[in-house]
């Protein structure tokens, strides 16, 4: 599987410039302007980008989100649920990065093939992170009201990660 | 609504840190996340320039008109709003394949330039239109058949069967994106 995706790249690549000079593009001229356009691209995304890093970073850092879990805690253990999990399941949405090590963690401390880290694998497997895309996509083309897509892209986050829970269930 | 998620995690996040006793480190957060924010800007740089003239490239060639009708038939059902052969259907198409192979960073290049393309059809430029709110759902609850970055992380940890979870985050993020294009496509026909 994992060597699918070292060659797609490559081949994605060759194809592009092949098929370019089939139709006799000039592609390097194409390359450069598309360069071009990516740079500023770049440029529009950092303002927003910089400003949800610095709002999510301080959210995280405070440790609001453990504190908000303690009562929490008592449910999910009656419904089987492992509660180093949680922190897990409750960033996914937020920051990406974050839970890439939180799993990483788990991995350490439970291994990767243990329940939870299965578990974790799934989660983190089965989701993008909906804040950070939403702040890059809408912040790249200045979209100030986003109307119902955070309600939308959290409900489907939230599907995801109970689906994920099911799944290892009845597989694990 | 950004307005309000961006204010409330910072008070939260500033507030509990003085009721906590953790201020010093909210303090280290807010000098440093500028830092963050560049480095990761600068991971994303190089590669959203070198992928943007490819794109470029097939762009030009026709290859995203192509690629764009192969999965016309699918894509005129999800964004009934955009006109067929419009360049953003191409870019979704894109995105969607490179996210399904699980190469995410690769992925957000094309995302940028759908954006850009649904931005131009969009009558109120300040409100994300529909078929920017679908093509969200779509992105972050997108089916990756193969999570490149956990199977890679799977396997250092030495796992035994690194690709056991492939399966089952298949199935996941299928819910997911049922359950997601589902409440999208309510809320459209609501209105």
């Amino acid at each position: 599987m994992n060597k699918i995706s070292i060659i797609i790249i490559p081949f994605i690549v060759m194809f592009i410039v092949i098929y370019g000079y089939k139709k006799k593009v000039n592609i390097y001229d194409s390359f450069l302007n598309g360069a071009k356009e990516g740079l500023i691209s770049t440029f529009n995304i950092f303002p927003p980008l910089i400003a949800m890093v610095f709002a999510i970073n301080i959210f995280l850092k405070s440790n609001f989100i453990e504190f908000a879990l303690g009562f929490l805690n008592p449910i999910f253990k009656n419904l089987n649920i492992p509660l180093d999990i949680l922190p897990m399941a409750l960033l996914r949405p937020i920051s990406g990065s974050s839970t890439l090590v939180i799993m990483n963690n788990i991995f350490l401390e439970f291994g990767p093939d243990s329940y939870i880290g299965r578990l974790a694998s799934i989660i983190q497997g089965c989701t993008d992170t909906t804040f950070y895309v939403m702040s890059l996509y809408f912040g790249s083309v200045k979209i100030l009201k986003t109307r119902y897509a955070l309600k939308v892209g959290l409900f489907a986050d939230f599907c995801g990660i109970v689906a994920s829970f099911i799944i290892a269930n009845l597989l694990f | 609504m950004v307005n309000i998620i961006w204010g409330i995690l910072i008070i939260i996040g500033v507030g509990y840190g003085f009721l906590s006793g953790n201020i010093n480190a909210i303090n280290n957060e807010i000098i440093e996340s500028g830092k963050k924010g560049l480095d990761m800007i600068l991971e994303m740089l190089p590669i959203l320039v070198i992928w943007m003239g490819l794109m470029k490239i097939a762009e030009d060639s026709g290859l995203l008109k192509k690629i764009a009708n192969i999965f016309y038939p699918i894509l005129k059902r999800l964004f009934p709003k955009v006109p067929k052969g419009n360049k953003a259907l191409g870019y979704i198409a894109s995105n969607v394949a490179v996210n399904m192979m699980g190469l995410g960073s690769a992925a957000t290049p094309f995302g940028l330039k759908a954006m850009e393309e649904l931005q131009k059809i969009n009558p109120n430029k300040k409100e994300a239109s529909d078929a920017m709110i679908t093509f969200l759902v779509l992105n972050t609850s997108g089916v990756t058949l193969i999570p490149t970055t956990v199977i890679s992380l799977r396997m250092l940890a030495h796992s035994t069967e690194p690709t056991a979870i492939i399966l089952p985050a298949i199935l996941a993020t299928t819910c997911a994106s049922i359950a997601g294009l589902t409440l999208d496509y309510l809320i459209r026909r609501k209105k």
